[in-house]
């Protein structure tokens, strides 16, 4: 049995599993996981494993959650972008109301037990983080402005301080400086994909910076905040949260990141896109590293007995 | 893509089903030790400590 939407025809129970897996944004989740982990390693006070590991699963499914809201509203988007285009409702395999209450059963889910299982600051933060991706960014800064995702990357910088809130019960300046890590870094991140990725952001009427500012202001931009995120990586280790390992990381990786961000600006046509990817690509392999530094300044230094 | 969907034979619709049960159901007993454990951890030794 079939029935009609948007043009479209769903077959009623056609759903795989997998579908709903990736409803969940699986790529994503595992940036925000290891983040969220991140803090919540670097967080001072106890931490139970077991409470540990099940923060960090409210995290995952808070994360996917988001994801499945996002693409029950951003169906008409997903079906013009070739990137998108063969996800689960644009491809016919599932109805959008199916996506829909998944991703609020999932956030229901996420924020209560994270609240149980931790405390309810970081619960909180858990619900504000989902709050602002599906309904601040997704529905409304998306469609509206070109400072949809310098906005909205607000969102995909939450998880590290939910992880860090989950064991302190608080927000400080260590988390907000991991906050802000993510959240400078989300701008030349996707504009280096919107540079591109151009004419499906076009085709699908999402104002992104190149379409609505030009290619020569993105470059522009993505060089100005690649330039303060730099800086900004290097404050860790000025308010003295970090030592040695994470500055030296922080600043031989953050130095490649420029390179790469103001190679961009002399550049145009194809060159200009297959330098754009190469900064796309890199900029995920940047924000990783730099976590995992974090983490090793934090973990080795106490191994080796220095700190 | 879509086109052929909707000419899915019934046998394959209740395997999909079958499938997604099976996945819910896993999700829910991973909930339940979850839960469970989650309660002993926080619970800790009070539990011991009656009136």
């Amino acid at each position: 049995m079939a029935y009609i939407e948007h043009n479209d025809t769903v077959a009623a129970g056609a759903a795989q599993v997998e579908d709903y897996f990736a409803l969940l944004k699986p790529r994503v989740m595992s940036l925000v996981v290891f983040t969220a982990l991140v803090g919540m390693l670097l967080a001072p006070g106890p931490l139970n494993p077991v409470i540990g590991f099940a923060a960090i699963l409210c995290i995952a499914v808070g994360a996917g959650a988001s994801g499945a809201l996002n693409m029950w509203f951003d169906a008409d988007i997903d079906r013009v972008m070739s990137r998108t285009a063969n996800r689960p409702i644009p491809s016919g395999r599932m109805h959008r109301g199916d996506a829909l209450v998944f991703g609020l059963w999932l956030s229901g889910f996420a924020v209560a037990v994270l609240g149980l299982a931790t405390n309810w600051v970081a619960a909180g933060l858990l619900a504000f983080t989902i709050f602002f991706y599906a309904v601040i960014y997704t529905m409304w800064l998306k469609r509206s402005t070109p400072q949809n995702i310098v906005i909205g990357g607000a969102a995909g910088a939450f998880p590290p301080m939910v992880g860090w809130a989950a064991v302190t019960g608080n927000v400080s300046l260590e988390s907000i400086l991991l906050f802000l890590i993510i959240f400078l870094w989300t701008p030349p991140h996707f504009w280096a994909l919107a540079l591109y990725k151009q004419s499906d952001y076009e085709a699908a009427g999402v104002p992104m910076m190149p379409n609505v500012a030009g290619e020569r202001s993105t470059r522009i931009q993505i060089a100005v905040y690649s330039v303060i995120l730099v800086a900004v990586s290097l404050l860790p280790g000025v308010f003295g949260f970090a030592g040695w390992i994470y500055e030296a990381a922080a600043a031989v990786l953050g130095a490649v990141f420029l390179y790469h961000a103001l190679r961009l600006l002399n550049l145009t046509g194809a060159e200009m896109r297959r330098r754009a990817r190469t900064l796309f690509t890199y900029s995920l392999s940047y924000l990783f590293v730099i976590f995992l530094a974090l983490l090793a300044d934090g973990t080795v230094l106490v191994w080796l007995g220095l700190s | 893509m879509s086109n052929s969907r909707p000419e899915m034979s019934d046998e394959e619709i209740i395997a999909r089903r079958r499938r997604r049960s099976i996945a819910l159901g896993i999700a829910l007993a991973v909930l339940v030790a979850l839960f469970y454990a989650i309660t002993i951890v926080r619970m800790g030794g009070n539990v011991f400590e009656r009136p």
